[in-house]
């Protein structure tokens, strides 16, 4: 019989309360079973930074803890910065300043910027980029991605 | 699901994790940031039956200073903690200025101290530092505990002294003595990356500009920290010059290290850059022993 846990967390203000087998990924536990798929899963093993969001307000691999570690803990995903409508500053400036083209890792740039913007709101390019180290895209060749951070901390400054 | 089944324990002190261990020994693998175990467990190419988790355990994260004036780091410490930590700045800097080089933002988080150390892993930093500092680290059982310097903790590929009921609670990193330097240098193929070769030096010279302590501790040329004693033993009771470092260099990296090739780089590139490596880490390291009067 497969051990199960009584799990409380907190995802972008809003308490829930499940069942899971410790082995759930926390990747896996906002995608399947709290149908929060803003969170994407890449490489499953730390290596592209698709799935990061905060947790406590600090970056984090979602495919790098089980859900079971984040009992009583606060996580952020990408939809816990903006609405459609009503767009976090920082999606505002990726959307204007060409800062995504396929969106798939955009979810975890977006949350990783959002704890790194709010530490150090007037970064250098240098500092940008040491922020996103953990973060690959495939597409945009990053120029784009450092410009709409850049643009971000000006909005957030602002 | 991809990790295998396994059965999960969060205990909330030192005691009933060492307890757990003691109970269930080498079925139970230890949980600390999970940033290498939890990778390996989503592919499968472990799956321990039984998961001891520490991040429950407060009184394992910590930074302070040592009795002896070093630092003393609770093994679920994370590396953000150190990173962004004046003290670990002060009392063991060549630590500090290594963080930014571990793995990721989004690593550092979650990655703790005791969990680098006890993973052994022969491309990273911190056991390679520890060695390098002449560290050592706390080991405890149910009953008993004892210490075991670095340079006997390393046994090989992800090899360590630890038993199977035993836990790294604590690392200590002694002080430098005064005209003390270090340096950290390292070639990945992108900031971040595991290292291709690296190497720390850490040096002590005397009032007269002589070499009388000296430390060269090489990452990913081997399958632990490999330590050049010979290298060292050629830089003590004389002056830094030119010649002197580049015997050392050429010995480290041609007798005392043994790199492997893959599909990143040959064993002789890596030779290659040890050598060149070892004479930029030991200019830094003099350097920074003639500046510096001051312990640490």
């Amino acid at each position: 019989m497969q051990q199960t846990f009584e799990l409380t967390i907190t995802v972008n203000g809003t308490r829930y309360q499940r069942r899971v087998e410790p082995r759930m990924l926390l990747s896996d536990f906002l995608r399947h079973d709290l149908g929060l798929t803003g969170t994407h899963v890449g490489c499953e093993h730390g290596v592209c930074g698709a799935c990061s969001v905060l947790m406590d307000g600090q970056p984090i691999r979602s495919c790098l803890i089980f859900a079971v570690q984040a009992h009583e803990h606060e996580i952020t995903t990408v939809e816990g910065l903006g609405t459609r409508d009503n767009l976090h500053p920082i999606q505002e400036a990726f959307q204007e300043a060409h800062g995504l083209q396929c969106g798939f890792c955009t979810p975890g740039i977006l949350t990783t910027v959002k704890a790194f913007l709010e530490q150090n709101p007037n970064p250098s390019e240098e500092e940008i980029r040491e922020a996103l180290s953990g973060n690959l895209c495939r597409c945009t060749g990053y120029q784009h991605i450092i410009e709409a951070v850049q643009l971000a901390a000006e909005k957030m400054r602002a | 699901m991809k990790p295998a089944p396994f059965e999960y324990y969060a205990p909330e002190t030192i005691e009933e994790a060492l307890s757990l261990l003691a109970k269930h020994g080498y079925d139970a693998k230890v949980l600390a940031g999970g940033q290498s175990l939890i990778p390996m467990m989503n592919f499968r190419l472990v799956q321990p039956s039984i998961l001891v988790d520490l991040n429950r355990i407060a009184a394992l994260g910590y930074i302070r200073t040592g009795e002896d004036g070093g630092l003393r780091i609770g093994a679920m410490t994370r590396h953000r903690q150190v990173e962004t930590s004046p003290l670990a700045a002060k009392r063991a800097p060549l630590v500090h200025a290594a963080m930014s080089k571990i793995a990721y933002p989004q690593v550092r988080t979650r990655g703790t101290f005791g969990g680098s150390i006890s993973h052994a892993d022969p491309s990273a930093e911190l056991p390679a530092l520890s060695l390098a500092l002449n560290g050592k680290f706390r080991l405890r059982r149910q009953d008993g505990e004892r210490w075991v310097p670095a340079s006997e903790f390393f046994l090989g590929l992800f090899t360590t002294a630890l038993e199977a009921d035993e836990l790294l609670v604590e690392a200590s990193l002694p002080p430098m003595p005064p005209r003390s330097g270090w340096s950290l240098q390292e070639v990945a193929r992108r900031p971040h990356d595991f290292a291709l070769m690296g190497v720390a030096a850490v040096v002590t010279l005397n009032e007269q500009g002589v070499c009388t302590e000296a430390r060269l501790v090489f990452i990913s040329a081997g399958d632990r920290p490999m330590a050049a004693e010979r290298a060292a033993e050629t830089l003590k009771g004389q002056a830094p010059a030119p010649e002197v470092l580049r015997e050392a260099a050429e010995i480290a990296s041609s007798q005392e290290i043994d790199p492997s090739s893959d599909i990143h780089a040959t064993a002789e590139f890596r030779r290659h850059l040890a050598n060149v490596l070892t004479r930029r880490a030991l200019e830094q390291a003099f350097q920074r022993a003639a500046e510096n009067k001051q312990e640490g």
